[in-house]
C-alpha cells in the first residue's frame, strides 16, 4: 500500500462510494422494472425496503451520496480554479465537516423510526 | 544509531518473484539513506543493485519507494525514517534488478510531449526576450529533473502504464507557457488524448512526492484548463 497523503484517502473514498452508488441504481432499476409485471410483484419488492437491514444500508447510501457529492465539489473547485490546489487538504477536511454535519441528523432520522 | 533496513530484492536470473532482504547498518542519523545503501553494497553485500549519479538530489537517478512513499534516497535523512526502514523498486515499472526499474516507457512519454522549443519564426539579432511576468508563469515547472516519483506515486498511472504520467505533463506545461515558444498546440493535442491528462483524478500523490516541491496536480489542472477553454 502506498502510504499517500489526505488526497489518496480522499481518492478512494470517491472511488468506492461510486461504485457503491452505481452497484445501488442496477437494483433500482431492476425494481422500478417490476412494475411493468403488475402491482403485487412490485409491491412485494417495494416491501423488502422496509426491513430494518435495509434501512441500515439506505443510512449507508445516504452517507455515499453525500460524500461523493461533497468531494465532487471540492474536485470541480480544484479543476476550476486550478490554485485551489493548494488547500485540497483543508478542502478534504471541510468536506468532512460538513459531512458530519449534514450526515448525523439525517442518520438518526433514518435510524430513529425503527425504534418505534 | 543501528538501523535495519528490509530492502525488496529481486534478481532476474535467480528469483522467480521479488524477496525481502534485511541489513543491520551502523550510521549517524543525518546520513542519507543512500549512505546507508552504500554501506550495504560496499561492506556487506556487493550484488544489491541501485541507480544514483550525483547523489545531491539534482540527477533524480535514486527514487525508490521508502517507507511506503516516494523518495529520492539522496535527499531523505535517516533520522526522519525510524529504525526500520523498507526500500522498494518504484511502482509500475518493469523491475530490472533489485531497485532498478526501466524506465523507458517514462522517456517514451516524456518524448511525446516534445519537450524542446518550438519557434520557426527566425530568430533576431538578440535572444528571445521574456518579461519577469512571463518566466514566472512556468517558473514552477521548470525544476523538474525527471526522477519518475510524480509518475510512479499516481494510483492512474498504475491502473493503466499507458497513462502518460504527471512528469511528462509537467514538462509538456514548461513549455506550452513558455511565452517564446510555438508548439503549445501540438502538445495540447498530445495531451487530450485518451491517454493524456484526463487520467488525472486529482489525487495529489504527485504533489506530495515530488523532490523538487512542484505543484505537480496544480500544472496538471492549468493543462486541462488550457485544453478545455483552448487559451493559454
Amino acid at each position: 500500500m502506498y502510504r499517500g497523503g489526505e488526497g489518496q484517502l480522499s481518492f478512494i473514498l470517491h472511488r468506492i462510494t461510486g461504485v457503491g452508488i452505481l452497484v445501488f441504481l442496477f437494483g433500482h432499476v431492476a425494481d422500478t422494472f417490476l412494475v411493468g409485471f403488475g402491482p403485487d410483484l412490485y409491491n412485494h419488492a417495494m416491501a423488502i425496503y422496509r426491513l430494518p437491514v435495509i434501512r441500515v444500508l439506505e443510512v449507508l447510501l445516504a452517507a455515499a451520496v453525500l460524500y461523493h457529492a461533497l468531494n465532487g465539489l471540492r474536485i470541480i473547485i480544484i479543476d476550476f480554479w486550478p490554485a485551489a490546489s493548494r488547500y485540497q487538504r483543508a478542502m478534504f477536511y471541510a468536506v468532512g465537516v460538513v459531512f458530519l454535519a449534514l450526515f448525523i441528523p439525517a442518520a438518526i432520522t433514518m435510524i430513529r423510526p425503527l425504534f418505534h | 544509531m543501528k538501523v535495519e533496513l528490509r530492502i525488496k530484492r529481486f534478481d532476474p536470473e535467480k528469483d522467480q518473484k521479488p524477496r525481502w532482504a534485511d541489513y543491520q547498518v551502523e550510521v549517524e542519523p543525518t546520513d542519507r539513506l543512500l549512505d546507508a545503501l552504500h554501506y550495504v553494497k560496499w561492506y556487506q553485500d556487493g550484488s544489491l543493485t541501485f541507480r544514483r549519479s550525483c547523489a545531491h538530489g539534482i540527477c533524480g537517478s535514486d527514487c525508490m519507494l521508502i517507507n511506503g512513499v516516494n523518495r529520492l534516497a539522496c535527499k531523505v535523512l535517516v533520522k526522519d525514517l525510524g529504525r526500520r526502514i523498507t526500500v522498494e523498486p518504484m511502482r509500475g515499472y518493469p523491475v530490472v534488478k533489485d531497485l532498478v526499474v526501466d524506465m523507458e516507457k517514462f522517456f517514451a512519454a516524456y518524448r511525446a510531449v516534445k519537450p524542446y522549443l518550438i519557434n520557426d519564426e527566425p530568430a533576431g539579432p538578440r535572444e528571445r526576450l521574456q518579461s519577469p511576468a512571463e518566466r514566472e508563469r512556468y517558473d514552477d515547472t521548470t525544476k523538474c529533473i525527471l526522477c519518475g516519483a510524480c509518475t510512479t506515486s499516481c494510483p492512474s498511472f498504475w491502473a493503466n502504464d499507458d497513462y502518460i504520467g504527471p512528469a511528462a505533463i509537467v514538462q509538456a506545461h514548461r513549455f506550452i507557457f513558455d511565452s517564446r515558444d510555438r508548439g503549445a498546440a501540438e502538445r495540447l493535442e498530445v495531451l487530450n488524448q485518451r491517454e493524456g491528462v484526463w487520467r488525472c483524478r486529482t489525487i495529489f500523490n504527485c504533489t506530495d512526492a515530488c523532490p523538487r516541491d512542484i505543484e505537480v496536480t496544480r500544472a496538471i489542472q492549468e493543462v486541462k484548463r488550457a485544453i478545455l477553454f483552448q487559451r493559454i
